[in-house]
């Protein structure tokens, strides 16, 4: 957790809406998000499955398809630019370049027909007039970073002949091939068994650092979070509902859902028969969002004030969308961390 | 640094084939060439027949429209292998250049059979709402019509001919064409790697070409194949009705036209043309049906 933090914003979400408009109704996936990621460090962004953390990232590509739709009063800036105002073909131009994004499924995000070193030169020569030889030979060079052995022959190979942590390692290679100043990972290690996943985290960090880039991070697995970022947004339900830096967030959870996450978490030493705590419920339809807060349904605190939908409130050095930090920070359990 | 080691997984593949160099597709079709018997049986007749039609003049010293009055309709013999028509042309000589016929005309009506279907069909099936329905309605209105009745109706406007009659049966071929690719490229685009082409700011263009259409191909190897045999038989017909190739171009379809009077004097000149197209139609048709039954089982692991 030593990222080369400055103050300059590289990234800044306000009133991300990303409305899908289906035959059904209109499901708000992400229904108002406020994000910001300075130069060289690392944001998490972390929920429960469905809460709108994917779709999150693909507005920030905009690559969200039909019905899909990013509503207009939505602003996102890159380095001081509205990239919602580019239009489709400058904002080709970003993608990939500036902002690069991996996938968590290494398997299928390998086009199968091509030896994997081409396809790194291809995602080269998408954004530089370069000769076919000099984006084989950085395509080499990229492999080499991304730490995998012999990279003169294995550019040779074809995706079917690599391992899961492998591809992972040539998604990275490609998605850093332009030198983007911001790396979108959305769950870049779900797929991949336990020991893949450390040496993957490890190289996304040593990465970010020698390549002095920002980093938007996805998960669900706090253990992630709690080993790389610097700042961390708890979303639920299409919103952020906190926002902090990442020691506060695990010392002194405000949101009652953020401590709830944590709890849930299993604790080295537990015995088999502890019980897991578990939060009850589900994360609810978002073609039906309840006014008010929407964790109220699942909340052991929900009080009269929860039918109100609450902003983000300031609670000590971070935000909470919970009417219990109206008045400043609330005492809660936080877990230990040990990164 | 731990590794691990290659790991395949499922493309329809036995292990040893697919760890071979070569792309997948090359790998597959090397499997299938391996292991399929109707394929292999479809492709030597195809190949001999190629070379047939190629190598014509090498095989035979007569040309096939030389006339010899002396010797008309001769049974099968050492000097004519397979006798001589009513005009004392060399049947095998003719039976030789008419392959040339059928092959140029079914390569050329599958070529722009399947280029039309394939812009068509990739740009419908990417591009999708309007555009898609746009271009498919067209190919369907196209569909409406039955090959054989498109070639009539345009050789009633414009007059018989080789040329025409090609361009009308790619027209013709190219909506079965569009449909396929464009079902495949539907599934296609769904992939990951097209999401992760996007992401890296690839053009459409180039989506579409290195990475939607190369996996979506497949389907159309076997149809080219069927394709040919359809072609072949469709030439054959028109060549019978005299509508084909104009005299004195040696033809399947209208060599076997001309002798059918002489059926009972001297069945040699129905026999060969007709076990010429029979045989170039079984080839193609035993050729394509090969590899779909090959290719079929990684087409349904694929959605």
């Amino acid at each position: 957790m030593t990222g080369t933090q400055t103050d300059t914003e590289l990234l800044r979400l306000e009133n991300l809406r990303t409305w899908f408009h289906t035959r059904s109704g209109v499901v708000r996936a992400v229904d108002g998000v406020d994000l910001s990621v300075a130069e060289g460090q690392t944001v998490c962004l972390v929920g429960e499955s469905g809460c709108g953390k994917s779709i999150t990232a693909l507005s920030i590509m905009r690559l969200v398809d039909p019905p899909g739709r990013i509503e207009p009063d939505s602003r996102m800036f890159f380095r001081g630019r509205n990239m919602l105002s580019l239009s489709g073909d400058d904002f080709r131009h970003v993608r990939g370049s500036e902002i690069a994004m991996i996938f968590q499924e290494p398997m299928s995000s390998l086009n199968p027909l091509y030896p994997v070193g081409a396809q790194i030169a291809e995602a080269i020569s998408a954004h530089h007039d370069v000769r076919r030889g000099k984006a084989m030979t950085r395509a080499i060079e990229l492999l080499d970073m991304v730490g995998i052995p012999s990279p003169r022959s294995r550019a040779r190979e074809y995706p079917h002949q690599m391992s899961g942590g492998m591809r992972q390692r040539v998604m990275i290679a490609m998605a850093l091939s332009n030198e983007p100043k911001l790396l979108i990972a959305d769950e870049p290690t779900t797929a991949l068994d336990v020991t893949i996943q450390a040496q993957i985290l490890d190289l996304l960090e040593q990465l970010r650092d020698s390549l002095q880039m920002a980093m938007l991070l996805i998960t669900h697995d706090l253990g992630v979070v709690a080993e790389m970022a610097d700042d961390v947004n708890v979303m639920y339900a299409g919103r952020i509902v906190e926002h902090g830096p990442v020691t506060d967030i695990f010392a002194h959870p405000q949101h009652p859902y953020t401590e709830a996450l944590l709890h849930s978490m299993p604790v080295l030493g537990m015995t088999q028969d502890e019980p897991l705590e578990v939060i009850r419920g589900m994360v609810p339809n978002p073609l039906a969002w309840s006014e008010g807060c929407r964790f109220a349904p699942r909340c052991d605190h929900a009080f009269e004030r929860c039918s109100e939908d609450p902003p983000l409130m300031p609670a000590g050095r971070q935000q909470s969308a919970c009417w219990l930090c109206e008045s400043g920070p609330r005492s809660s359990s936080g877990v230990e961390v040990t990164a | 640094m731990s590794v691990g080691e290659p790991v395949p997984v499922g493309d329809g593949l036995a292990p040893t084939e697919r760890l071979r160099r070569g792309g997948p597709l090359v790998t597959e079709l090397r499997y299938v060439l391996r292991h399929s018997r109707s394929v292999q049986i479809g492709l030597a007749i195809v190949v001999l027949l190629l070379l047939a039609g190629l190598l014509a003049p090498l095989l035979t010293s007569y040309a096939p429209d030389k006339i010899d009055l002396s010797n008309t309709l001769k049974p099968p013999s050492h000097s004519h292998l397979l006798g001589t028509d009513e005009l004392g042309r060399d049947e095998f000589t003719r039976i030789l250049y008419a392959a040339r016929v059928s092959m140029v005309v079914g390569l050329a009506a599958v070529a722009i059979s399947n280029i039309l279907g394939v812009v068509f069909g990739l740009v419908a099936g990417y591009a999708g709402g309007f555009v898609d329905n746009v271009i498919m309605r067209a190919m369907d209105g196209i569909l409406a019509f039955p090959a054989l009745l498109l070639a009539l109706l345009v050789i009633s406007v414009l007059g018989p001919g080789l040329f025409k009659i090609l361009v009308a049966f790619g027209i013709a071929f190219a909506p079965a064409n569009a449909r396929l690719l464009r079902s495949m490229v539907v599934s296609v685009r769904q992939n990951e790697y097209v999401l992760a082409a996007q992401a890296l700011g690839a053009s459409h263009t180039r989506i579409m070409v290195r990475y939607v259409l190369p996996n979506a191909v497949s389907p159309l190897i076997v149809s080219a194949s069927l394709g040919m045999g359809f072609v072949i038989i469709g030439l054959a017909g028109l060549g019978f009705l005299g509508l084909g190739a104009q005299p004195p171009t040696a033809e399947w379809g209208a060599m076997l036209s001309g002798s059918q009077a002489r059926f009972f004097t001297a069945p040699w000149l129905l026999i060969s043309p007709g076990g010429m197209i029979l045989t170039a139609v079984v080839g193609y048709l035993l050729l394509g049906d090969g590899l779909r039954d090959a290719l079929d089982p990684r087409l349904r692991q694929s959605k």
